[in-house]
């Protein structure tokens, strides 16, 4: 599985900047969706994967036994993924209120900071 | 010195305070203070005069070499007696002319600063304490010119004066930093002392050209002179004081001052005099085009100063005495002349030539004062400007190089002179006329005071040359010559070549006066040759520099969020495309391939359900779909973090994916609808650099895998998971235990995300709500 995944993360990385160059304001949190969750991996498999050997001491032990998956790039990508969250939630806000207040949905007509 | 400098810089800033407190009696301080600085320069006469230079120095960035030095020699006191002096009546004159002037503490303020600056230029000994007083004389002058921000001319005037002086600022700087690197001086006072900076040296060019472009700028030569005619737009006391009698001469005093240490060489003697007579002649013919008094006098200026920038140039000790000479003569008698005009343009509101007619029955002093000047200036018997024009004649005469340019500009703007010189106190005031100007207002006595002190002054020093202003002029001499040559200044040589000629001028002068309106009648081609000369091609360029910064920011900062990420998109390809190109090796698949053989079911199943729903996603044009399709591949990247021993991971990752799901179906109706926006064309560039992007990071991965590093964390973290924070879950610890500042700053980055959105859903600025 690890000679696939990176092609899965440069699709992913591809199609989320693909929607992030959209005009749309709607592609645009898709993109940046995409585009987060494809950094996410990619630090994930950058950190080298093993298959079901979880980062956990057993009760029995009191060292972790090898073979164990690296929990520094879990413990660096769980901070990613809430970072990434908020400001997911933050960008849809932010979308939603531009296209209340400006009633429009394309990005390519944002582009001066006076209301025309 | 220091102290002087000080003093005037906190009077300055304190002029505005003191004209709310002291109301009209503000001048009192303010001519009181250069007064004082006059009489503080008068003390140290005695001791100059003995030929003694007096240096101090305090530091200020030792290590850099920039220290606040200063040097009083006979040059430098010259100059300093000079602009203290005139500055005074200067003073004294502004009461009158902007007496009533809300902004006279304003207006105080900034001459007071000038003359400060004007007073470092003259007494620095560090180059680079003159280059700092030097661009403040600059900014002043920029400040003064545009004190009547409200009309346009005098905004694009200031403008133009101060991109003009201050490019010459600049050269100044690379000159001077050049002059440090080739001799290794920091002083004028090393400098001297030194030995001679040889031509052969290769930063000998560059420096002195860079020097000269300096001076050439400040003291408006061709073809830089364009903005000193403009700079009439300032109200006559800065016409007076900054661009006839100090500023513009502050060009001068460098060359003078540079002229040992440069001097003496073909380039040097060659470019000053070709610019110098260039811009003599051009003074002079320019001068008798116009009708309008101060533009007159503006072109007369730049003809002196033609004059003596050719002085410098023809380098014998005959010039540099006939230089000093000329200097102070016209300082005192075109000062006189402007502070004339700006008077009679404050009783009568007009100052066209052509308009004035029969002033002298009613302003008797002030035609006095422009008599004594314009006498002066015409180079007649008694006055000083008789010596500085007989000598002038002379060191032309005896010119090296270029004899009879040199002396075919002076005899040309001699002529210009005696011509203007008639205009401005015998065609103005005494020439018969049916009607005369009407005087609206009679000139105060701080109007006709200060001109009339200049013109007497002018005709004492031309009585008695020897006594008066001789000695001072020797010491400065000795300074720019470098010589112990004694200069001997007398009012009567006899009848010689040089006494015939200086009749020949007077009576063609004369003679060409009479011919003014007629050459003014004229002005068409000269004025078309004007229009086309620099002046139009500086506002050629200031306007194409304001369309390219224009076209340059619309080109690179275009608004459009798309255009920004594809420029950091490529860039960054671009980047690691050479990191990857230079340094790592080729990545090799083949040996990978069996790789492809322990890939499990489930997770080719996953990998494709991936796949299928990007493509989905690509396709499709409901926002429903969308979501739904999104929340599938954050699932299945959620499946993927448990497949491979990450189930803190995958935990998380459902709850937001979930999270993020509802936010968007509960926003849904709130948010656009799917339009078709993008363009056929630029899609294709758009797939290409987000194809080009993804490519570049799968070949990354590639790589990385290839060359796994093995870190020690792990091991640490396995160790001392249990041992030290009492946990099990590992990752856990390192979340909530060994970094757990950074979870806390995870936690403050959630809560300043969460206010943001609470203020954008609350906010609600249509309604009245608070921004």
């Amino acid at each position: 599985m690890e000679i696939l995944l990176p092609f899965m993360i440069g699709i992913l990385f591809a199609v989320g900047l693909y929607f992030m160059l959209h005009r749309h304001l709607f592609k645009l949190i898709l993109g940046l969706i995409l585009f987060g969750l494809a950094t996410n991996l990619f630090l994930f498999v950058v950190g080298g994967i093993t298959r079901s050997s979880i980062a956990i001491i057993p009760e029995t032990e009191e060292v972790a036994t090898e073979p164990y998956a690296d929990p520094v790039p879990q413990a660096l990508l769980l901070t990613a993924i809430v970072i990434g969250f908020g400001i997911q939630a933050f960008a849809i806000v932010l979308v939603r209120r531009v296209y209340q207040t400006l009633k429009s949905n394309n990005l390519d007509e944002l582009n001066s900071t006076d209301k025309t | 010195m220091l102290f002087a400098l000080l003093a005037g810089f906190m009077l300055s800033f304190l002029a505005p305070v003191l004209h709310r407190l002291l109301g009209k009696l503000l001048v009192v301080p303010m001519v009181l203070f250069p007064l004082a600085l006059f009489a503080y320069f008068c003390t140290q006469l005695p001791g100059v005069l003995a030929g003694n230079v007096l240096l101090q120095g305090y530091a200020w960035a030792p290590s850099l070499g920039i220290n606040l030095q200063f040097r009083l020699d006979g040059l430098g006191l010259l100059f300093a007696l000079l602009v203290s002096g005139f500055g005074a009546l200067v003073m004294l004159y502004t009461k009158g002319y902007l007496g009533e002037s809300p902004l006279l503490g304003r207006f105080y303020l900034y001459l007071t600063l000038f003359m400060t600056a004007m007073l470092g230029v003259v007494l620095s000994d560090n180059l680079f304490c003159l280059f700092i007083f030097w661009e403040l004389t600059s900014i002043t002058s920029f400040l003064l010119i545009g004190f009547d921000s409200d009309k346009e001319e005098a905004r694009t005037s200031a403008w133009q004066a101060l991109l003009v002086t201050g490019a010459g600022g600049l050269a100044l700087m690379g000159g001077l930093i050049l002059l440090n690197l080739a001799t290794g001086s920091y002083t004028f006072s090393a400098l001297l002392n030194g030995e001679k900076f040889m031509a052969t040296h290769p930063l000998y060019l560059p420096a002195t050209l860079l020097l000269l472009l300096a001076c050439f700028t400040k003291s408006a030569q061709f073809p830089f002179h364009f903005w000193l005619p403009n700079a009439m737009a300032a109200p006559t006391p800065v016409s007076a004081y900054l661009h006839s009698a100090t500023m513009v001469k502050a060009g001068i005093y460098l060359l003078a001052r540079l002229g040992p240490v440069l001097g003496g060489t073909e380039v040097w003697q060659m470019v000053l005099l070709m610019v110098g007579t260039a811009t003599t002649l051009l003074g002079a013919l320019l001068a008798l085009q116009y009708t309008d008094l101060k533009a007159v006098l503006a072109y007369t200026t730049i003809s002196a100063l033609g004059l003596m920038v050719s002085l410098t140039g023809i380098d014998t000790p005959l010039a540099l005495k006939a230089l000093l000479v000329f200097l102070l003569a016209h300082a005192l008698y075109k000062g006189t002349l402007f502070m004339v005009v700006g008077a009679i343009d404050h009783s009568t509101g007009t100052r066209d030539a052509q308009m004035l007619r029969g002033l002298g029955p009613h302003l008797k002093l002030l035609a006095a004062a422009a008599t004594l000047a314009g006498l002066s200036m015409a180079g007649i018997l008694p006055f000083f400007g008789f010596v500085g024009k007989e000598l002038l004649y002379e060191a032309t005469l005896h010119s090296p190089r270029l004899t009879w340019w040199a002396f075919g500009g002076a005899f040309v703007s001699g002529l210009a002179f005696v011509a203007v010189a008639s205009l401005l106190s015998y065609g103005i005031f005494w020439h018969k006329a049916s009607v005369s100007t009407p005087v609206k207002h009679a000139p105060s006595f701080s109007l006709y005071l200060p001109p009339l002190l200049l013109g007497l002054l002018g005709l004492l020093l031309g009585l008695s040359p020897s006594s008066l202003a001789a000695p001072l002029l020797e010491q400065a001499f000795q300074v720019i010559a470098s010589t112990t040559t004694e200069l001997h200044l007398a009012l009567w040589h006899g009848f010689t070549t040089i006494f015939v000629l200086s009749l020949v001028t007077v009576s063609l002068g004369v003679l060409l006066y009479f011919l003014l309106p007629r050459l003014q009648q004229l002005p068409i081609t000269y004025q078309r040759l004007y229009q086309n000369g620099p002046n139009k091609l500086y506002h050629l360029t200031f306007k194409g520099f304001l369309k390219g910064a224009k076209a340059f920011t619309r080109r690179v900062q275009g608004g459009y969020l798309r255009n920004y990420m594809v420029t950091i998109v490529l860039f960054f390809c671009c980047l690691l495309v050479f990191v990857l190109w230079r340094d790592a090796p080729a990545i090799d698949l083949s040996q990978r391939v069996h790789l492809l053989q322990e890939v499990r079911l489930y997770e080719l199943v996953l990998w494709v359900l991936v796949m299928a729903a990007l493509l989905y996603l690509l396709n499709t044009r409901s926002r429903l779909t969308s979501i739904v399709v999104m929340g599938l591949v954050g699932y299945s990247a959620a499946l993927f973090y448990i497949l491979f021993g990450a189930p803190d991971v995958a935990a998380t990752q459902l709850l937001i994916e979930t999270l993020t799901v509802v936010i968007f179906v509960l926003l849904l109706h709130k948010l656009p609808a799917f339009t078709y926006l993008s363009h056929q064309y630029r899609k294709y560039k758009f797939v290409f650099v987000s194809v080009l992007f993804g490519s570049l990071m799968t070949y990354v991965l590639l790589l990385v895998q290839e060359h796994a590093v093995t870190s020690e964390l792990q091991q640490f973290y396995g160790k001392a998971s249990y041992l030290q924070a009492h946990g099990r879950n590992i990752v856990n610890v390192i979340l909530v235990d060994f970094r757990g500042f950074d979870t806390l700053g995870e936690i403050t980055v959630l809560a300043v995300a969460a206010l943001g959105i609470f203020a954008l859903l609350r906010l609600n600025p249509e309604k009245g709500g608070k921004r």
